[in-house]
């Protein structure tokens, strides 16, 4: 039983929304900042980096959803439509700061940028992955898509494969917490590779037990 | 700190100062953390004085100056030049410092000394980034120049800013500044100075050779795998919404004081 089972079916939008408040809340306080001449020397910079971090701590929330369920029984699964959003959001809002306020709107710089830095490129692809699946992120296309959907859903996969590249080449010099993050998404990976073997264990695991004990096969 | 009388030079640049501020705050300086934030943030405890440097290596005297002698020996002199950061951000910072020249002059480097080398301090009681389990760069960081850039009349050795002694997170008590080259050249708290026949090592061309180069001279033509260099933010002058991105000049701008030095040498190759 997961715990948000508990709450009442009414309360679980307000939750959501709740999500969604929190979950921006600190691009609009850093972007107060930013306006208001807080954010030290280089408030541009500051701000770009700051989204940045936090759409990769929105990616593996998002990435963590089915192994929370699989491994340890907890169902998350409802908000894992917010968080994927988040993270949307804020590359959006990264890659906003990054055009607007960092390059100054240079489009030649930033066109220059993109073909020929492997950092850059990277990331836009990460950013151009994920417009599909946020653009989908709504029950009619869910609908509509059917199998579809879920085959669409699984490019999130090479968007932490991009987004985690860029991530990790931003600094020549990984931080403790660059460390921390960047193997929570190779976690998250790995175990997408593992989880066709773990399942077929876990099965022939159960079949093996009922071979053992044959009136526990008597439902 | 405490206040530097500093005689006035021509050596000075009409751009509009970096606020003290933001030079004292926003520093690359991995010894203290990682974030530019952390040098101001970690040095409190760090004890620049007493201080010597041993200047040795292929000189006829080799010499451990303390630092009070240094001061003596060495009128300090203003210095108003722009910093370009290998990063693609700027500043205009007034130092007080005097020429490296003048020091070598008094340990008389020998006919075959080409370059010169630079030691930091390590002292993981004093430097956190020195300690622990991500040591973020091999310490102690060195760097290097080509004796004759290192006799250049534009390359000093600072022991202020802003008419005070240096604060510690911009290298306290005494740091290299070689205004046409990128930052991470301007190697600070030193404790040692060679004078060698080989090319010494750097840090950062260790530490990513196909990033950072011996010479790293600011050269908008030349970019970083990771980013391009012919523009730069000016840190300072900029607010939220107008981040002053500025075009990048070869030299930092001081082209027609050293590009001599370079004369019929490949810059793309030499980077």
């Amino acid at each position: 039983m997961s715990p948000t089972s508990t709450l009442r079916r009414g309360w679980h939008d307000e939750a959501i929304w709740l999500l969604y408040l929190a979950g921006l809340l600190p691009a609009a306080w850093q972007f107060y900042l930013g306006a208001t001449g807080n954010l030290g020397a280089d408030p541009v910079k500051t701000f770009e980096l700051f989204l940045g971090f936090w759409a990769v701590r929105f990616l593996v929330l998002t990435l963590a959803i089915s192994p929370l369920r699989e491994i340890f029984g907890l169902n998350l699964i409802r908000y894992r439509r917010a968080l994927g959003l988040l993270c949307f959001y804020y590359v959006l809002f990264h890659f906003t700061v990054y055009l607007v306020l960092d390059q100054e709107m240079a489009l030649h710089a930033v066109i220059a940028d993109v073909m020929k830095r492997p950092f850059i490129m990277l990331g836009m692809a990460g950013f151009a992955l994920l417009v599909p699946l946020a653009v989908t992120s709504n029950s009619l296309s869910i609908r509509r898509l059917g199998k579809n959907w879920l085959r669409l859903h699984r490019l999130i996969y090479l968007v932490a494969l991009c987004g985690g590249l860029h991530f990790y080449l931003a600094t020549k010099v990984l931080s403790p917490q660059q460390y921390i993050y960047l193997t929570l998404l190779s976690l998250l990976l790995v175990y997408r590779i593992a989880r066709p073997t773990l399942k077929r264990r876990k099965k022939s695991g159960i079949r093996k037990q009922r071979q053992h004990v044959p009136s526990a096969a008597v439902n | 700190s405490a206040p530097i009388s500093a005689a006035k030079t021509d050596y000075t640049v009409a751009e509009k100062l970096t606020p003290r501020n933001d030079v004292t705050t926003y520093n690359n300086f991995y010894e203290f953390g990682l974030d530019k934030s952390d040098p101001s943030r970690n040095s409190a405890s760090f004890k620049p004085l007493p201080w010597t440097i041993k200047v040795d290596g292929m000189v006829a005297r080799p010499t451990t100056f303390g630092f009070d002698d240094i001061m003596k020996m060495f009128p300090p002199q203003e210095r108003v030049y722009r910093m370009r950061c290998v990063e693609a951000w700027s500043m205009v910072i007034p130092w007080d410092g005097f020429p490296l020249a003048a020091l070598l002059d008094k340990v008389e480097p020998l006919g075959s000394a080409k370059y010169v080398a630079f030691e930091t301090v390590v002292r993981p009681d004093e430097m956190p980034g020195q300690k622990g389990l991500f040591q973020s760069l091999a310490w102690p960081y060195i760097e290097g120049l080509r004796l004759d850039e290192a006799r250049h009349l534009l390359t000093i050795l600072a022991v202020g800013i802003y008419g005070e002694t240096l604060p510690n997170q911009n290298g306290a008590p005494i740091r290299l500044v070689v205004p046409w080259k990128y930052g991470f050249k301007g190697i600070k708290s030193i404790v040692r100075i060679s004078l060698t026949e080989k090319q010494p090592s750097n840090t950062w061309n260790t530490t990513a050779p196909n990033e950072y180069g011996f010479y790293a001279n600011v050269n908008p033509n030349v970019p970083h795998p990771r980013w391009s260099q012919a523009t730069e933010r000016r840190i300072g002058s900029s607010g939220f919404f107008s981040s002053n991105r500025i075009p990048t000049e070869i030299f930092n701008g001081y082209g027609d004081e050293v590009a001599s030095l370079y004369n019929g040498m490949d810059l793309k190759a030499n980077f």
